[in-house]
Protein backbone atom coordinates (compact mmCIF):
# COMPACT_ATOMS: atom_id res chain seq x y z
CA UNK A 1 0.00 0.00 0.00
CA UNK A 2 3.05 2.31 1.15
CA UNK A 3 5.07 1.69 -2.30
CA UNK A 4 1.81 1.94 -4.08
CA UNK A 5 1.71 5.70 -2.44
CA UNK A 6 4.93 6.79 -3.03
CA UNK A 7 4.98 5.20 -6.87
CA UNK A 8 1.75 7.59 -7.49
CA UNK A 9 3.82 10.43 -5.64
CA UNK A 10 6.78 10.01 -7.49
CA UNK A 11 4.50 9.71 -10.70
CA UNK A 12 2.27 13.23 -9.69
CA UNK A 13 6.28 14.22 -9.21
CA UNK A 14 7.58 13.53 -12.55
CA UNK A 15 4.69 14.86 -14.24
CA UNK A 16 4.64 17.98 -12.42
CA UNK A 17 8.12 18.28 -13.24
CA UNK A 18 7.53 18.29 -17.20
CA UNK A 19 4.76 20.89 -16.86
CA UNK A 20 6.66 23.93 -17.74
CA UNK A 21 7.64 22.25 -21.21
CA UNK A 22 6.75 24.73 -24.03
CA UNK A 23 3.31 24.46 -25.75
CA UNK A 24 4.34 22.98 -29.29
CA UNK A 25 2.46 25.58 -30.87
CA UNK A 26 4.42 28.41 -29.40
CA UNK A 27 8.57 27.18 -30.17
CA UNK A 28 10.74 29.98 -31.86
CA UNK A 29 13.71 29.00 -33.56
CA UNK A 30 16.36 30.95 -31.72
CA UNK A 31 16.54 32.92 -35.32
CA UNK A 32 13.74 34.67 -34.09
CA UNK A 33 15.37 36.46 -31.31
CA UNK A 34 18.40 37.65 -33.32
CA UNK A 35 19.19 41.06 -33.89
CA UNK A 36 17.97 41.94 -37.99
CA UNK A 37 21.50 42.41 -38.79
CA UNK A 38 22.53 38.81 -37.67
CA UNK A 39 19.38 37.37 -39.08
CA UNK A 40 20.23 38.70 -42.77
CA UNK A 41 23.76 37.28 -42.21
CA UNK A 42 22.15 33.70 -42.01
CA UNK A 43 19.60 34.19 -44.91
CA UNK A 44 22.40 35.81 -47.49
CA UNK A 45 24.49 31.99 -48.62
CA UNK A 46 26.92 34.69 -49.88
CA UNK A 47 27.52 36.18 -46.74
CA UNK A 48 27.06 33.32 -44.51
CA UNK A 49 30.40 32.12 -43.11
CA UNK A 50 29.08 29.19 -42.54
CA UNK A 51 29.09 28.45 -46.30
CA UNK A 52 32.82 28.04 -45.84
CA UNK A 53 32.29 24.97 -43.82
CA UNK A 54 29.66 23.83 -46.41
CA UNK A 55 32.09 23.85 -48.90
CA UNK A 56 34.91 22.62 -47.39
CA UNK A 57 32.52 19.37 -46.79
CA UNK A 58 31.56 18.96 -50.36
CA UNK A 59 35.51 18.65 -51.56
CA UNK A 60 35.51 16.20 -48.37
CA UNK A 61 32.50 14.56 -49.80
CA UNK A 62 34.21 13.85 -53.10
CA UNK A 63 37.30 13.12 -51.75
CA UNK A 64 38.66 9.07 -51.82
CA UNK A 65 39.62 8.06 -48.48
CA UNK A 66 40.68 4.55 -48.28
CA UNK A 67 39.19 2.44 -51.31
CA UNK A 68 36.02 5.44 -51.85
CA UNK A 69 34.99 8.45 -51.65
CA UNK A 70 31.12 9.54 -49.58
CA UNK A 71 29.92 10.01 -53.41
CA UNK A 72 31.04 7.05 -55.02
CA UNK A 73 28.04 5.51 -52.83
CA UNK A 74 26.09 8.34 -52.10
CA UNK A 75 26.40 9.80 -55.04
CA UNK A 76 25.05 13.95 -55.26
CA UNK A 77 24.28 14.65 -51.84
CA UNK A 78 21.76 17.20 -52.31
CA UNK A 79 18.97 14.73 -52.96
CA UNK A 80 20.28 11.58 -51.44
CA UNK A 81 20.88 13.36 -48.26
CA UNK A 82 17.78 15.20 -48.25
CA UNK A 83 15.97 14.74 -45.11
CA UNK A 84 18.74 12.62 -43.38
CA UNK A 85 20.07 15.11 -40.79
CA UNK A 86 16.24 15.68 -39.90
CA UNK A 87 16.60 12.28 -38.20
CA UNK A 88 19.00 12.00 -36.18
CA UNK A 89 19.93 11.34 -33.40
CA UNK A 90 18.45 7.46 -34.29
CA UNK A 91 19.25 3.89 -32.91
CA UNK A 92 21.13 2.08 -36.14
CA UNK A 93 20.58 -1.40 -36.80
CA UNK A 94 23.01 -2.65 -34.48
CA UNK A 95 21.08 -0.47 -31.47
CA UNK A 96 23.26 1.92 -31.10
CA UNK A 97 22.04 5.94 -30.08
CA UNK A 98 23.99 7.36 -33.01
CA UNK A 99 24.04 11.35 -33.85
CA UNK A 100 25.25 12.36 -37.09
CA UNK A 101 28.23 12.97 -36.68
CA UNK A 102 28.77 9.20 -35.47
CA UNK A 103 26.91 7.97 -38.19
CA UNK A 104 29.59 9.52 -40.49
CA UNK A 105 32.39 8.45 -38.60
CA UNK A 106 30.17 4.54 -38.24
CA UNK A 107 30.33 5.10 -42.09
CA UNK A 108 34.00 5.93 -42.76
CA UNK A 109 35.27 3.21 -40.03
CA UNK A 110 32.92 0.54 -41.53
CA UNK A 111 32.21 1.05 -45.16
CA UNK A 112 35.52 3.02 -46.28
CA UNK A 113 37.63 1.35 -44.05
CA UNK A 114 39.44 4.32 -42.64
CA UNK A 115 39.62 5.89 -39.13
CA UNK A 116 36.89 8.26 -37.68
CA UNK A 117 37.19 12.11 -38.10
CA UNK A 118 37.96 13.60 -34.52
CA UNK A 119 35.00 15.23 -32.65
CA UNK A 120 34.71 19.22 -33.27
CA UNK A 121 37.73 19.21 -35.92
CA UNK A 122 37.23 20.99 -38.64
CA UNK A 123 36.46 18.15 -41.31
CA UNK A 124 34.01 16.66 -39.15
CA UNK A 125 32.12 19.71 -39.02
CA UNK A 126 32.56 20.84 -42.67
CA UNK A 127 30.97 17.16 -43.83
CA UNK A 128 28.00 17.47 -41.12
CA UNK A 129 27.42 20.60 -42.08
CA UNK A 130 27.53 19.57 -45.84
CA UNK A 131 25.51 16.64 -44.96
CA UNK A 132 23.02 18.94 -43.45
CA UNK A 133 22.89 21.29 -45.80
CA UNK A 134 19.98 19.49 -48.06
CA UNK A 135 17.82 19.10 -45.18
CA UNK A 136 17.57 23.13 -45.23
CA UNK A 137 13.83 24.17 -44.33
CA UNK A 138 12.34 20.61 -43.59
CA UNK A 139 10.64 19.59 -40.40
CA UNK A 140 12.91 17.97 -37.57
CA UNK A 141 11.16 14.27 -37.64
CA UNK A 142 12.58 12.14 -34.73
CA UNK A 143 10.75 8.56 -34.39
CA UNK A 144 10.04 7.26 -31.20
CA UNK A 145 10.21 3.40 -31.07
CA UNK A 146 10.73 1.41 -28.03
CA UNK A 147 14.27 1.43 -28.97
CA UNK A 148 14.06 4.88 -29.14
CA UNK A 149 11.93 5.37 -25.94
CA UNK A 150 14.71 4.90 -22.89
CA UNK A 151 16.97 7.21 -24.78
CA UNK A 152 14.57 9.92 -24.98
CA UNK A 153 13.36 9.59 -21.66
CA UNK A 154 17.05 9.66 -20.16
CA UNK A 155 17.94 12.99 -22.43
CA UNK A 156 14.40 14.48 -20.75
CA UNK A 157 15.59 13.66 -17.49
CA UNK A 158 19.06 15.56 -17.89
CA UNK A 159 17.04 18.49 -19.19
CA UNK A 160 15.11 18.69 -16.34
CA UNK A 161 17.76 18.07 -13.88
CA UNK A 162 19.33 20.30 -11.66
CA UNK A 163 23.23 20.74 -11.94
CA UNK A 164 26.69 22.53 -11.30
CA UNK A 165 27.77 25.31 -8.54
CA UNK A 166 24.51 27.27 -10.20
CA UNK A 167 22.38 24.45 -9.41
CA UNK A 168 19.76 25.28 -12.50
CA UNK A 169 18.28 22.68 -14.75
CA UNK A 170 17.96 23.49 -18.87
CA UNK A 171 14.63 23.40 -18.52
CA UNK A 172 14.78 26.56 -15.75
CA UNK A 173 16.21 29.01 -18.04
CA UNK A 174 14.90 27.45 -21.71
CA UNK A 175 11.26 26.11 -20.71
CA UNK A 176 10.53 28.29 -18.28
CA UNK A 177 12.40 31.38 -18.91
CA UNK A 178 12.63 31.48 -22.82
CA UNK A 179 12.06 35.49 -24.00
CA UNK A 180 13.46 36.98 -20.89
CA UNK A 181 16.69 38.28 -20.54
CA UNK A 182 20.12 37.25 -19.46
CA UNK A 183 23.12 39.63 -18.73
CA UNK A 184 21.60 41.81 -22.12
CA UNK A 185 20.68 38.85 -23.93
CA UNK A 186 17.28 37.41 -24.71
CA UNK A 187 17.22 33.90 -23.48
CA UNK A 188 16.60 31.54 -26.20
CA UNK A 189 14.19 28.45 -26.28
CA UNK A 190 17.36 26.20 -27.12
CA UNK A 191 15.96 24.49 -29.96
CA UNK A 192 18.64 23.11 -31.73
CA UNK A 193 17.52 24.11 -35.75
CA UNK A 194 21.10 25.07 -37.28
CA UNK A 195 23.93 22.59 -35.96
CA UNK A 196 26.74 22.66 -37.22
CA UNK A 197 26.34 25.96 -36.27
CA UNK A 198 28.51 29.57 -37.05
CA UNK A 199 28.31 30.97 -33.68
CA UNK A 200 29.87 34.35 -33.36
CA UNK A 201 30.92 33.98 -30.34
CA UNK A 202 32.91 31.12 -31.43
CA UNK A 203 33.79 32.90 -35.04
CA UNK A 204 33.68 29.35 -35.86
CA UNK A 205 31.54 26.38 -37.12
CA UNK A 206 30.59 24.17 -34.28
CA UNK A 207 28.55 21.07 -33.23
CA UNK A 208 25.35 21.35 -30.90
CA UNK A 209 27.35 19.13 -28.05
CA UNK A 210 30.28 21.93 -28.10
CA UNK A 211 27.13 24.58 -27.36
CA UNK A 212 26.03 21.65 -24.64
CA UNK A 213 29.60 21.66 -23.03
CA UNK A 214 29.14 25.59 -23.19
CA UNK A 215 26.07 25.15 -21.24
CA UNK A 216 27.37 23.01 -19.19
CA UNK A 217 30.50 25.20 -18.16
CA UNK A 218 27.94 28.03 -17.85
CA UNK A 219 26.14 26.58 -15.05
CA UNK A 220 29.63 25.37 -13.59
CA UNK A 221 28.67 21.92 -14.07
CA UNK A 222 31.58 19.17 -15.71
CA UNK A 223 30.91 19.03 -18.93
CA UNK A 224 30.81 15.40 -20.57
CA UNK A 225 33.46 14.46 -22.64
CA UNK A 226 32.39 14.68 -26.69
CA UNK A 227 30.85 11.63 -28.17
CA UNK A 228 29.49 10.20 -24.41
CA UNK A 229 25.97 8.86 -24.15
CA UNK A 230 24.47 11.56 -21.89
CA UNK A 231 25.30 14.04 -24.47
CA UNK A 232 23.46 11.99 -27.51
CA UNK A 233 20.46 11.40 -25.52
CA UNK A 234 20.27 15.64 -24.32
CA UNK A 235 20.71 15.81 -28.48
CA UNK A 236 17.76 13.57 -28.91
CA UNK A 237 15.71 14.98 -26.28
CA UNK A 238 16.42 18.52 -27.98
CA UNK A 239 15.63 17.35 -31.36
CA UNK A 240 12.55 15.52 -30.30
CA UNK A 241 11.66 18.88 -28.39
CA UNK A 242 12.21 20.59 -31.58
CA UNK A 243 9.76 18.28 -33.97
CA UNK A 244 8.11 19.91 -36.77
CA UNK A 245 10.21 22.77 -36.16
CA UNK A 246 12.68 23.42 -39.74
CA UNK A 247 15.93 23.04 -40.09
CA UNK A 248 18.44 26.26 -41.15
CA UNK A 249 21.72 24.71 -41.16
CA UNK A 250 24.00 26.25 -41.84
CA UNK A 251 22.48 28.50 -38.79
CA UNK A 252 24.21 31.87 -37.39
CA UNK A 253 23.95 32.64 -33.93
CA UNK A 254 25.15 35.43 -31.45
CA UNK B 1 44.43 26.22 -50.33
CA UNK B 2 42.24 28.35 -47.63
CA UNK B 3 38.42 28.15 -48.59
CA UNK B 4 37.38 30.82 -50.25
CA UNK B 5 34.00 31.84 -51.23
CA UNK B 6 32.94 34.58 -54.37
CA UNK B 7 29.43 35.40 -56.02
CA UNK B 8 29.19 37.77 -58.36
CA UNK B 9 27.05 37.55 -61.69
CA UNK B 10 28.61 35.31 -64.26
CA UNK B 11 27.09 38.22 -66.53
CA UNK B 12 26.76 41.98 -67.34
CA UNK B 13 25.81 44.21 -68.96
CA UNK B 14 28.61 46.79 -70.49
CA UNK B 15 29.04 49.61 -68.29
CA UNK B 16 26.77 48.05 -65.21
CA UNK B 17 28.19 48.20 -61.81
CA UNK B 18 27.92 44.83 -59.98
CA UNK B 19 28.21 43.68 -56.18
CA UNK B 20 31.16 41.60 -55.50
CA UNK B 21 31.04 39.22 -51.97
CA UNK B 22 34.31 37.45 -51.03
CA UNK B 23 34.49 35.06 -47.93
CA UNK B 24 37.83 33.94 -46.75
CA UNK B 25 38.26 31.46 -44.78
CA UNK B 26 40.29 32.55 -41.36
CA UNK B 27 40.71 32.69 -37.71
CA UNK B 28 42.03 36.29 -37.82
CA UNK B 29 43.67 36.10 -34.30
CA UNK B 30 43.96 39.25 -33.08
CA UNK B 31 47.57 39.07 -31.17
CA UNK B 32 45.76 40.84 -28.07
CA UNK B 33 44.13 37.14 -26.61
CA UNK B 34 46.77 35.39 -24.02
CA UNK B 35 46.41 31.22 -23.50
CA UNK B 36 45.00 30.26 -20.37
CA UNK B 37 48.13 30.13 -19.22
CA UNK B 38 48.68 33.90 -19.92
CA UNK B 39 50.80 33.57 -22.90
CA UNK B 40 50.23 36.13 -25.28
CA UNK B 41 48.82 34.87 -28.86
CA UNK B 42 50.45 36.23 -31.67
CA UNK B 43 48.81 37.81 -34.48
CA UNK B 44 47.91 36.38 -37.23
CA UNK B 45 45.65 38.06 -39.54
CA UNK B 46 44.79 38.44 -43.08
CA UNK B 47 46.38 41.59 -43.77
CA UNK B 48 45.83 42.49 -47.27
CA UNK B 49 42.54 41.84 -50.18
CA UNK B 50 43.19 42.89 -53.86
CA UNK B 51 40.92 42.24 -56.59
CA UNK B 52 42.31 42.64 -60.31
CA UNK B 53 40.17 42.93 -63.27
CA UNK B 54 42.03 41.77 -66.43
CA UNK B 55 45.23 42.54 -64.50
CA UNK B 56 44.08 45.88 -63.76
CA UNK B 57 43.81 46.43 -59.84
CA UNK B 58 40.31 47.57 -59.15
CA UNK B 59 40.13 47.04 -55.51
CA UNK B 60 42.30 46.78 -52.74
CA UNK B 61 41.11 46.06 -49.04
CA UNK B 62 44.23 46.96 -45.70
CA UNK B 63 42.13 44.36 -42.61
CA UNK B 64 43.24 44.66 -39.36
CA UNK B 65 42.87 42.54 -36.07
CA UNK B 66 39.63 44.64 -36.01
CA UNK B 67 38.24 42.82 -39.02
CA UNK B 68 35.72 39.79 -37.73
CA UNK B 69 36.77 36.20 -38.30
CA UNK B 70 36.21 34.44 -41.76
CA UNK B 71 36.62 38.03 -43.67
CA UNK B 72 33.53 39.19 -45.48
CA UNK B 73 34.14 42.15 -48.02
CA UNK B 74 31.50 43.50 -50.27
CA UNK B 75 32.86 45.83 -53.03
CA UNK B 76 31.02 46.74 -56.66
CA UNK B 77 33.44 47.20 -59.97
CA UNK B 78 32.19 48.39 -63.13
CA UNK B 79 31.97 45.93 -65.93
CA UNK B 80 34.18 47.23 -68.44
CA UNK B 81 34.63 44.32 -70.97
CA UNK B 82 34.49 40.23 -70.42
CA UNK B 83 37.32 39.06 -68.95
CA UNK B 84 38.90 37.08 -65.40
CA UNK B 85 38.54 38.98 -62.11
CA UNK B 86 41.40 37.66 -60.00
CA UNK B 87 40.73 38.13 -56.17
CA UNK B 88 44.24 37.69 -53.53
CA UNK B 89 44.45 37.64 -49.81
CA UNK B 90 47.41 37.81 -48.35
CA UNK B 91 48.40 37.74 -44.59
CA UNK B 92 50.79 36.83 -41.43
CA UNK B 93 52.92 34.06 -41.69
CA UNK B 94 52.90 33.98 -44.93
CA UNK B 95 49.76 33.31 -45.89
CA UNK B 96 47.91 33.76 -49.22
CA UNK B 97 44.88 32.34 -50.91
CA UNK B 98 43.26 33.01 -54.12
CA UNK B 99 40.26 32.84 -56.12
CA UNK B 100 39.62 33.38 -60.06
CA UNK B 101 35.90 33.90 -61.73
CA UNK B 102 35.16 34.99 -65.24
CA UNK B 103 32.40 38.05 -66.23
CA UNK B 104 31.18 37.98 -69.71
CA UNK B 105 30.03 41.48 -70.66
CA UNK B 106 27.60 41.85 -72.73
CA UNK C 1 41.13 20.32 -22.53
CA UNK C 2 41.58 22.07 -19.33
CA UNK C 3 42.46 19.38 -16.59
CA UNK C 4 40.51 20.46 -12.74
CA UNK C 5 43.28 22.15 -11.56
CA UNK C 6 44.02 23.93 -14.90
CA UNK C 7 40.52 25.30 -14.30
CA UNK C 8 41.26 26.31 -10.70
CA UNK C 9 44.54 28.34 -11.54
CA UNK C 10 43.27 29.72 -14.59
CA UNK C 11 40.19 31.00 -12.88
CA UNK C 12 41.86 31.97 -9.71
CA UNK C 13 44.22 34.05 -11.88
CA UNK C 14 41.54 35.80 -13.84
CA UNK C 15 40.19 36.98 -10.25
CA UNK C 16 43.48 38.19 -9.37
CA UNK C 17 44.85 39.26 -13.05
CA UNK C 18 47.73 37.27 -13.04
CA UNK C 19 46.54 34.87 -15.67
CA UNK C 20 45.80 38.85 -18.30
CA UNK C 21 48.01 41.26 -18.87
CA UNK C 22 47.11 43.70 -16.52
CA UNK C 23 45.67 46.85 -18.26
CA UNK C 24 47.13 50.22 -17.00
CA UNK C 25 44.69 52.52 -15.53
CA UNK C 26 44.70 55.18 -18.24
CA UNK C 27 44.03 52.85 -21.08
CA UNK C 28 40.96 54.72 -21.90
CA UNK C 29 42.87 57.60 -22.69
CA UNK C 30 45.53 55.82 -24.40
CA UNK C 31 43.31 53.92 -27.26
CA UNK C 32 41.48 57.58 -27.71
CA UNK C 33 45.04 59.13 -28.28
CA UNK C 34 45.74 56.32 -30.65
CA UNK C 35 42.72 56.51 -32.49
CA UNK C 36 43.36 60.29 -32.98
CA UNK C 37 46.85 59.23 -34.38
CA UNK C 38 45.22 57.40 -36.72
CA UNK C 39 42.83 59.76 -37.90
CA UNK C 40 45.78 62.04 -38.25
CA UNK C 41 48.19 59.85 -40.10
CA UNK C 42 44.88 59.51 -42.83
CA UNK C 43 44.31 63.48 -43.01
CA UNK C 44 47.69 64.78 -42.66
CA UNK C 45 46.05 67.43 -40.32
CA UNK C 46 43.27 68.62 -43.10
CA UNK C 47 40.01 69.19 -42.11
CA UNK C 48 37.10 66.90 -41.55
CA UNK C 49 33.98 67.74 -42.83
CA UNK C 50 30.56 66.02 -42.11
CA UNK C 51 28.39 64.47 -44.82
CA UNK C 52 28.80 62.24 -48.13
CA UNK C 53 29.84 59.35 -46.32
CA UNK C 54 27.20 57.35 -44.32
CA UNK C 55 28.39 54.52 -42.12
CA UNK C 56 25.48 52.09 -42.00
CA UNK C 57 26.38 50.30 -38.37
CA UNK C 58 23.77 48.71 -36.29
CA UNK C 59 23.16 50.96 -33.03
CA UNK C 60 22.70 48.10 -30.53
CA UNK C 61 24.99 44.87 -31.29
CA UNK C 62 24.19 40.80 -30.58
CA UNK C 63 27.31 39.99 -30.41
CA UNK C 64 31.27 42.77 -31.04
CA UNK C 65 32.76 39.64 -32.81
CA UNK C 66 31.13 40.10 -35.89
CA UNK C 67 29.21 43.67 -36.39
CA UNK C 68 28.17 44.10 -40.29
CA UNK C 69 29.26 47.71 -41.48
CA UNK C 70 28.79 49.24 -44.45
CA UNK C 71 30.28 52.49 -45.92
CA UNK C 72 28.45 54.20 -48.65
CA UNK C 73 30.14 57.57 -50.49
CA UNK C 74 27.86 59.93 -52.81
CA UNK C 75 30.38 60.84 -55.49
CA UNK C 76 29.90 60.92 -59.04
CA UNK C 77 33.20 58.16 -59.48
CA UNK C 78 34.36 59.61 -62.30
CA UNK C 79 37.76 60.15 -63.35
CA UNK C 80 37.42 63.69 -62.14
CA UNK C 81 35.44 62.92 -58.71
CA UNK C 82 36.07 60.01 -57.23
CA UNK C 83 36.46 58.51 -53.88
CA UNK C 84 40.42 57.61 -53.34
CA UNK C 85 39.68 55.66 -50.07
CA UNK C 86 37.47 54.51 -47.10
CA UNK C 87 38.70 54.19 -43.48
CA UNK C 88 37.02 53.37 -40.68
CA UNK C 89 38.75 53.60 -36.84
CA UNK C 90 37.42 52.73 -33.23
CA UNK C 91 38.66 54.64 -29.90
CA UNK C 92 37.94 51.79 -27.88
CA UNK C 93 39.59 48.86 -29.39
CA UNK C 94 42.65 47.73 -28.40
CA UNK C 95 44.46 49.59 -31.94
CA UNK C 96 42.09 51.86 -33.42
CA UNK C 97 42.43 50.78 -37.08
CA UNK C 98 39.74 48.75 -38.86
CA UNK C 99 39.98 48.51 -42.63
CA UNK C 100 41.37 50.85 -45.58
CA UNK C 101 39.64 50.07 -48.73
CA UNK C 102 41.30 51.61 -51.63
CA UNK C 103 38.65 52.56 -54.16
CA UNK C 104 38.55 54.51 -57.95
CA UNK C 105 36.66 55.53 -61.01
CA UNK C 106 36.32 52.06 -61.84
CA UNK C 107 34.29 50.65 -58.53
CA UNK C 108 31.13 53.08 -60.06
CA UNK C 109 30.18 52.76 -56.69
CA UNK C 110 31.86 54.06 -53.13
CA UNK C 111 30.29 51.03 -50.86
CA UNK C 112 32.46 48.72 -48.93
CA UNK C 113 30.56 46.44 -46.39
CA UNK C 114 32.43 44.05 -44.26
CA UNK C 115 32.03 42.76 -40.69
CA UNK C 116 33.88 44.09 -37.72
CA UNK C 117 34.82 43.61 -33.88
CA UNK C 118 34.28 46.00 -31.60
CA UNK C 119 35.18 45.60 -27.81
CA UNK C 120 33.53 47.46 -26.53
CA UNK C 121 30.48 50.28 -26.44
CA UNK C 122 31.78 53.47 -28.36
CA UNK C 123 31.66 55.65 -31.60
CA UNK C 124 32.99 54.13 -35.14
CA UNK C 125 34.04 56.54 -37.20
CA UNK C 126 34.26 55.94 -41.03
CA UNK C 127 36.47 58.88 -43.32
CA UNK C 128 35.73 59.10 -47.35
CA UNK C 129 38.94 60.43 -49.24
CA UNK C 130 37.79 61.86 -51.76
CA UNK C 131 40.06 62.92 -55.29
CA UNK C 132 39.96 66.54 -54.96
CA UNK C 133 42.23 66.06 -51.45
CA UNK C 134 38.83 66.24 -49.03
CA UNK C 135 38.08 64.19 -46.44
CA UNK C 136 34.32 63.54 -45.36
CA UNK C 137 33.46 61.72 -41.84
CA UNK C 138 30.53 60.01 -40.39
CA UNK C 139 30.68 58.91 -36.65
CA UNK C 140 27.94 56.70 -35.36
CA UNK C 141 28.03 55.53 -31.86
CA UNK C 142 26.91 51.76 -31.00
CA UNK C 143 26.35 49.50 -27.78
CA UNK C 144 27.58 46.33 -27.71
CA UNK C 145 26.25 42.87 -25.74
CA UNK C 146 28.11 39.89 -25.31
CA UNK C 147 26.68 36.75 -25.25
CA UNK C 148 25.37 35.76 -21.68
CA UNK C 149 27.35 32.16 -21.43
CA UNK C 150 31.05 32.92 -22.36
CA UNK C 151 32.75 30.04 -23.07
CA UNK C 152 36.02 31.32 -21.27
CA UNK C 153 38.50 29.27 -23.25
CA UNK C 154 37.21 26.23 -21.99
CA UNK C 155 36.37 24.51 -24.71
Amino acid sequence: MKRGVLFTAAAVLVAAAFAGEIPLAERRSGYDFMSRETRAMQDDDATNPGMLWVLEGESLWNRKDGERSCADCHRDAASSMKGVATRYPSVDATGRLLNLEQRINACRVERQKVPALAFEGRELLALTAYVTRPSRGLPIEIKVDEKVRPHLEAGRTAFHRRQGQLNLSCAQCHDERSGIKLAGNTIPQAHPTGYPIYRLEWQGVGSLQRRLRNCYIGVRAEPYAYGSPEFVELELYLMWRARGMKLETPAVRP
Amino acid sequence: MARTVVNMPAQAKRGEIIEIKTLAGHTMETGFRHSERGEAIPRDIITQFVCTYNGVEVFRAELSPAIAANPLITFTTVATESGTLEFKWLGDKGFTAAHSAKLNVV
Amino acid sequence: MTSRREFLVLACGALSGAAQAQLPPDIGAKRKAAAEEALRKITGGAPLRSGRVKLDIPPLIDNGNAVPLTVTVESPMTQAEHVRAIHVLTERNPQPNVVSAHLGPRAGRASITTRVRLADTQTVTAIAQLSDGSFWVDRVPVVVTLSACLEDGLI
